[in-house]
């Protein structure tokens, strides 16, 4: 079984376009969506949702009033600031960490374990989907992408499927490093701008951190032809393959308010440069 | 005034909206610090041509045992207690996994036999520059470290009270966002017209309510999707602060890192506007923001 996973470093370089298009191509496949923070990849799939499972990751300190004397120690020693001037834990802040617990003199705090969000296996009309929902402004990010993750390598195992397709997060930090765990193949969607260049660069630094096989798309070729000349040279020189380009079309966008990947919304025009990108990704599997 | 330029999604024009703005706020003569707290994917600068005159080598606490001093098998509190599973009794001794630890002190506190000090981990650098007359900050989270708001805390702890600080938020809704709204006076959530735009749009709305800080939208790339984005905020009471057009013209110049405001007159006004708009609600009442949410869900 293979994991391809599908990233940009910076958002709106068209990642999950690519990939719910990839999900209609190839052998049967698990598709899991691992932009846990905003995931759009249901907006595309529709999925019926099959189970439903809580998230549940660290925990959350509470003070009860009735206990609390008042001493503001807990308040004092906090790192994160959790704790208000009113003696209150604002869970924004509360990274559950237990020190508070163990500070205060009269056992006025109580550790609960957090619900952070929500993860669902789907069907389809493109096979299994494994996706999420954060909580809003819940952390841990990358806990729950690892829980998607593995659900659906789970999934794929179990049907004998050979392929996982995994839609990324943006950036370089704690999401994206544990979407690339395990990843055999990574696929930067990159775009001709200065700052996705620049960004293009930081994520491959990543992948060849984690000796991940990287291979490049870059996306939207038509607005800038000079940049994408130098990204084409720099991913020869990273020893990153370009498995194709695709224009800066408003078909992308309205593919995408229909609901539709783009190989169903333009299956003889671009449909058919998707079909040509995943034979090429596919012989690097 | 510390205003927050934020979105959900990735490449709404969050930097674009941010450095436009800051830029037109600059030379109407007011004092700007441009504060980029993107420290994962940061490229404000690029549009700013900002030059930096400094990095510094950030740093967060991590535990170190002396192994002399510690009570060993019998003891092992520190890796009990740690939530965070950073330290681990290995065959003899206690091992610290750096990347883990969430610096919280717990360990030093609890240990018993005050074997546990402090030490560092690398995970980034703060940056300080300046761009003509407009002081830029930033940070860059070094490859493969996963925690960013400890990163992008000092980034704003090091930029100066400025009369106006423009921060420029992450993407999306977990915990690097919340780090960068903190003590927010006001946010502007970029979005686009899409089907992505909207959903993750919604989820902002949300954060925002959750977090209780005044905002208002600032529509991108108006003409590229349709009407849902418009429909959605009617329904919630959410004010459009500014409708950027969707023109070939401007996604290169972006492409190009130029600045919109510079580039064409006609963002010249809209921006001006925006900044107008964003005056006039920061000066308002408190009253008044209250009822801009809308109501609670």
């Amino acid at each position: 079984m293979k994991e391809l996973v599908v990233i940009s470093g910076k958002g709106g370089t068209g990642k999950t376009t690519v990939t719910a298009a990839l999900a209609g191509l190839g052998p049967d496949k698990v598709i899991a969506d691992c932009d846990v923070d905003a995931a759009d990849m249901h907006l595309i799939m529709s999925p019926e949702v099959r189970s439903t499972h809580d998230f549940y990751s660290g925990e959350l300190a509470e003070i009860d009033p009735n206990e609390c004397t008042e001493c503001g120690e807990c308040r004092e020693m906090c790192r994160f600031g959790a704790i208000s001037a009113d003696l209150q834990v604002l869970p924004e802040h509360c990274e559950g960490c237990a020190l508070c617990y163990h500070v205060c003199p009269v056992q006025a705090v109580h550790m609960h374990e957090r619900l952070c969000g929500q993860w669902y296996e789907s069907a389809t009309r493109f096979g299994p989907l494994v996706h999420a929902s954060l909580g809003i402004g819940e952390e841990n990010s990358g806990k729950l992408v690892t829980t998607v993750r593995k659900a659906s390598q789970a999934t794929a195992e179990d049907k004998g499927y050979e392929l996982v397709l995994v839609d990324g997060s943006p950036g370089i930090g704690c999401p994206v490093i544990a979407s690339l765990t395990n990843a055999d193949v990574a696929l930067l969607v990159g775009e001709p701008t200065v700052s996705a260049v620049g960004d293009l660069r930081r994520v491959s630094e990543l992948t060849a951190h984690f000796g991940i096989k990287t291979l490049a798309l870059i996306n939207k070729v038509d607005i800038n032809p000079e940049l994408v000349q130098e990204l084409k040279d720099f991913c020869t020189r990273q020893g990153i393959e370009i498995v194709g380009e695709l224009p800066y079309a408003p078909a992308f966008t309205q593919a995408q308010l229909k609901g539709q990947t783009i190989c169903e919304y333009d299956p003889q025009g671009l449909g058919q440069t998707m079909a040509g990108i995943w034979e090429r990704i596919e012989s690097c599997l | 005034m510390r205003l927050v330029v934020a979105s959900g999604k990735g490449g709404t024009g969050k930097t674009t909206v941010a450095v436009n703005l800051a830029w037109t706020i600059k030379s109407l003569g007011h004092k700007v610090s441009f504060v980029d707290c993107d420290v994962e994917e940061p490229n404000a600068h690029y549009f700013l041509q900002a030059e930096w005159s400094s990095e510094e080598s950030q740093t967060v606490p991590v535990p170190h045992v002396d192994t002399q001093a510690c009570l060993g098998e019998s003891c092992q509190k520190c890796a009990q207690e740690c939530r965070f599973k950073a330290l681990i009794w290995m065959v003899d001794s206690i091992l610290v996994f750096p990347e883990l630890c969430h610096s919280c002190g717990l360990c030093q506190y609890i240990c018993p036999a005050g074997a546990i000090s402090e030490t560092t981990r690398t995970i980034g650098t703060l940056r300080r520059g300046s761009s003509q007359d407009l002081d830029v900050y930033g940070g860059l989270l070094r490859i493969g470290e996963a925690m960013a708001p400890p990163l992008i805390k000092r980034v704003k702890e090091a930029a100066s009270p400025a009369d106006i600080q423009i921060i420029d938020a992450p993407p999306g809704t977990s915990c690097p966002v919340i780090e960068a709204m903190d003590g927010a006076d006001f946010v502007l959530l970029v979005a686009e017209p899409t089907a992505f735009g909207l959903h993750d749009l919604t989820l902002t709305v949300h954060l925002m309510r959750k977090l209780n800080i005044p905002f208002g939208v600032v529509i991108n790339r108006e003409g590229m999707g349709d009407g849902r984005v418009k429909d959605y905020l009617d329904r919630e009471q959410v004010e459009i602060l500014a409708t950027l057009p969707h023109t070939q013209e401007a996604a290169t110049a972006y492409s190009q890192g130029r600045l919109l405001v510079q580039a064409f007159p006609e963002f010249k006004d809209y921006f001006s506007a925006l900044w107008e708009s964003v005056q006039a609600r920061t000066a308002a009442p408190a009253e008044d923001t209250q009822d801009m949410r809308g109501d609670e869900q």
